[in-house]
């Protein structure tokens, strides 16, 4: 019984990888952008929401709902005034600028936070938990899977279903052409952004309510939200949610065997897949 | 008539300077203090990197964030072979060299099947994998890690007689190897990277960094070139690993794969420098230099410092100081690019 | 006031300099078809008028403003539409999609709407759901045209959009013009065609390594003035 525990907690804890990946995946899938100070602007969005936490006295739920507009407004800048510029046939400017704005967040965090580890507190929610026959889950664990569910859900809908979501297909299809079309890639790369930032908030909650995080852990959400992304095939969003699970999977039975081998079996987990799927799982057909 | 060349004026004066420091280097442990031999190993070991990751990334557009991987496997395997199998350090450098080029061919078989700038994680996720699998070898000590014993330190091959050569004590005289090496170790890798940019596989990096799918179309084998240099690169970067951890004679996972330390610093000091350009590096260390020297005890606020000066040289000046300098003067000191010499013509 | 005017207009891609000094004008409602070898600089004409190369603002004229610094979509603001050569639909878009993003940003009044669009090429009704690549040359060209159309312009540029189809689908297609000029909208096609242009057009431009070398009612011109501007007059 004790294997089945560890499957679906590992299936749960994917649900947070998911989080970490879609915005990843949504910004490489429209503009081609790796975005390396990813996992930065997730520990940034924690930070965030904490702030708001312990100035307003608000439970992190509803702090969350002021931060996720104050972290759109900081994507699109972000892109507006920095990526924009340096996007382009070379990969290599774009890559090296989110490098150092990897490296400049972590540092500017440590210096206004400290290297302390800080909690979002959520009360009694923290140890709830849910009796569903064999297993028991906790509470946190199950929202954090559902919320990445709805969240790739609604993410799938603007994508296939809006205005917006045909423009970032355009602009991602065609830049030139869809400027013909009066669309400014510009401002759709920006709101895109926007938008992952979004997620990424969304991310940061459930980051800081179920463990400690502290300015230097942004690199390995980078690395299990790009495992996740690379495992599930880029461009497809649910087979992002399965690439999150496979890793969280692997990081639990990792971690039943021996602590210390948390982290490693998930990596080991996607070099398999890397190996044996190099396309991933659920690769798209048109890339 | 016609030749084609990639000599300048700038060039030759630029080849003369160079043997001339390289001469002045070699004799300066004869009188300069001790802490400017720290000084400048430290400046030659991070420019051997930058120049590294400067040809594998700027020359062969493959940019790996993940190069701290040899130089922690490479310095491991300097500290595996005086400690386990009681090797000289000096000869266990070529280990580290080797276990950087083994490392590489699996890396290179996962990272290359990224596309594009997922290639950068790829290298990064290896770097993670080797890191915590090093943490686990609990005879180099683990996640702690371990030191070079005393007995080992103390009769480096050459150590002796440099010490009665100079007059200094046999801690001074260690410097002194170590930044042999280091002066070694980064002219044959300039000399080697400038090299392959004027060969025919020069040419054919370059083609495939512009555009892979039709460099395959004119009859250049990318993934050939692009294993080639990856691997070279990897290996060299083992040597120096291991060459700066003999030198500080202490070695931990965390040290060892320090992405700040063995690749942030190494694309600062290019970037800065100007990516693309061997003169770039060469640059960069001096300014990356200046600023430690200055700036290191702000600590945090000094790479916040440096990750937003990067961020303003890809904006402003995407080609670097020396970007800048080129074009304002034109200068090249180390020209790859190949022009047309017709009879007659006068030499630009 | 001419529609659209180019003054003196250059254009280069580096060292290369595709246009020399061109010099048009087209006037409301009329239709105008620019003609030329490969190279001549027609479809660089193209992408100066919508901004994809971007110019001095007084080479170009629009209703007597300039337009010629102005970027791509704000030129499809002020009603000119692209029909792009190679016809650039959209792979990730239905056709329904690639129809409904040509009005996505502008509107305009007019009669365009996807309904008429269907009207107008019904074949694009049942394959609305195709991804829009999926669908024939010539079933393509339509939905790039409508494409256009929704943005409900003043001015269509309509670049080689006969190009690699059948005679007999290049007849199907011109066959939308009329309904297209009687919204009173004025296109610009450029052919390579030069019988199939002389049929359409009111006025014809030709073009000639990057000049324009002749400019006449389209009823009057000769074979041999053509000739003549077409491949220059040692030929």
């Amino acid at each position: 019984m004790i294997w089945l525990d560890v499957l679906v907690q590992g299936i749960l804890l994917g649900g947070l990888y998911a989080l970490f990946a879609a915005g990843l995946s949504l910004v490489f899938g429209i503009m081609r952008l790796v975005n390396l100070a990813h996992g930065d602007l997730i520990v940034f969005a924690a930070f965030a929401i904490l702030l708001i936490t312990a100035t307003f006295g608000l439970n992190p739920f509803l702090a969350a709902l002021i931060a996720a507009p104050l972290m759109f407004a900081a994507g699109w800048a972000l892109q507006r005034f920095v990526l924009n510029r340096v996007l382009g046939k070379d990969i290599l400017p774009p890559l090296l600028c989110t490098f150092g704005l990897s490296v400049a967040l972590q540092n500017g965090m440590l210096e206004a936070f400290s290297a302390d580890s800080q909690r979002l507190s959520v009360g009694p929610l923290e140890s709830a938990s849910i009796d569903l026959g064999p297993v028991t889950v906790g509470t946190l664990p199950l929202l954090t899977f559902a919320s990445a569910v709805a969240a790739i859900f609604v993410l799938n809908r603007i994508f296939y279903t809006t205005a917006l979501g045909r423009a970032f297909r355009a602009v991602s299809d065609d830049p030139t052409t869809a400027s013909l079309m009066g669309l400014d890639p510009k401002s759709v790369f920006a709101i895109a952004t926007g938008l992952a930032m979004v997620i990424v908030t969304l991310a940061a909650l459930y980051l800081g309510v179920r463990a400690n995080f502290d300015p230097s852990i942004g690199p390995a959400r980078l690395l299990y939200a790009f495992q996740a992304v690379i495992i599930g095939g880029l461009g497809s969003l649910w087979g992002t949610l399965a690439g999150g699970a496979i890793i969280g999977v692997a990081q639990t039975f990792g971690a039943q065997i021996n602590p210390e081998w948390q982290i490693l079996a998930g990596h080991i987990a996607f070099l398999i897949v890397l190996l044996i799927r190099p396309r991933g799982l659920f690769p798209r057909a048109v890339d | 008539m016609h030749q084609v060349t990639t000599r300048t004026r700038a060039s030759t004066i630029a080849g003369i300077a160079a043997l001339a420091l390289i001469a002045v280097g070699l004799i300066l442990p004869a009188f300069a203090p001790r802490s400017l031999i720290q000084d400048l190993f430290f400046i030659l070991t991070m420019l051997t990197l930058a120049q590294l990751w400067n040809l594998i990334a700027g020359f062969g557009g493959m940019v790996s964030v993940g190069q701290q991987a040899f130089v922690g496997i490479g310095a491991y395997a300097l500290f595996a072979g005086v400690i386990l199998w009681g090797w000289d350090p000096v000869p266990a450098i070529l280990l580290g060299g080797l276990a950087a080029f083994l490392l590489a061919i699996p890396t290179a078989f996962f990272a290359f099947r990224l596309a594009g700038a997922y290639f950068a994680i790829g290298t990064w996720v290896i770097a993670e994998v080797t890191r915590l699998l090093i943490a686990q070898w609990k005879t180099l000590g683990g996640g702690t890690g371990t030191s070079l014993p005393r007995e080992a330190t103390s009769d480096i091959i050459g150590v002796e007689a440099i010490a009665n050569l100079f007059g200094l004590r046999d801690a001074a005289a260690r410097d002194v190897l170590a930044y042999w090496l280091a002066l070694a170790l980064a002219v044959a890798t300039m000399a080697a990277i400038y090299a392959l940019l004027r060969s025919r596989t020069g040419l054919a990096l370059a083609a495939v960094r512009d555009n892979d799918n039709a460099a395959q179309s004119v009859g250049v084998d990318a993934r050939r070139v692009k294993w080639l240099v990856f691997l070279a690169a990897a290996t060299m970067t083992g040597l120096v690993g291991a060459l700066i951890f003999m030198q500080t004679a202490r070695i931990s996972p965390d040290a060892g794969f320090s992405l700040t330390n063995w690749t942030a610093y190494v694309v600062f000091i290019t970037v800065i420098g100007g990516i693309g350009r061997l003169e770039g590096p060469i640059l960069g260390v001096l300014v990356f230099w200046g600023l430690q020297t200055a700036f290191a005890d702000y600590g945090s606020w000094y790479l916040l410092a440096l990750g937003l000066l990067a961020i303003a040289t890809m904006l402003f000046a995407p080609r670097g100081l020396w970007g800048l300098i080129a074009d304002r003067w034109g200068i090249a000191l180390f020209p790859v690019q190949r022009r047309l010499i017709l009879e007659g013509a006068k030499d630009g | 006031m001419a529609l659209l005017s180019t003054h003196g207009l250059t254009a280069q891609y580096g060292q290369f300099k595709a246009l020399f000094g061109v010099d048009l004008h087209v006037d409301p409602g009329e239709c105008v078809a620019i003609i030329g070898a490969n190279g001549a600089g027609k479809t660089t004409l193209m992408r100066s008028i919508t901004g994809v190369l971007r110019n001095a603002p007084e080479m170009i004229l629009h209703n007597g403003t300039p337009i010629g610094a102005l970027p791509a979509d704000q030129i499809l603001q002020r009603g000119i539409a692209m029909v792009p050569e190679g016809r650039k639909l959209f792979p990730s878009l239905s056709v329904e999609e690639n129809l409904l993003i040509g009005g996505q940003v502008r509107k305009g009044s007019g009669r365009w709407s996807l309904n008429e669009i269907y009207a107008l090429f019904p074949i694009l009704k049942d394959r609305r759901h195709s991804p829009g690549t999926a669908l024939s040359g010539g079933q393509q060209q339509m939905v790039a045209i409508g494409r256009a159309l929704m943005s409900n312009p003043g001015l269509l540029l309509c670049d080689e959009i006969s190009l690699g189809l059948a005679p007999v689908v290049i007849r199907d297609i011109y066959a939308a013009l009329p309904a297209i000029r009687a919204t009173g909208a004025a296109v610009i096609v450029v052919e390579q065609d030069i019988s199939r242009a002389l049929a359409v057009a009111d006025r014809v431009y030709c073009m000639m390594e990057g000049r324009v070398t002749l400019t006449a009612p389209a009823k009057d011109v000769t074979r041999e003035a053509i000739h003549a501007a077409y491949f220059g007059a040692a030929a």
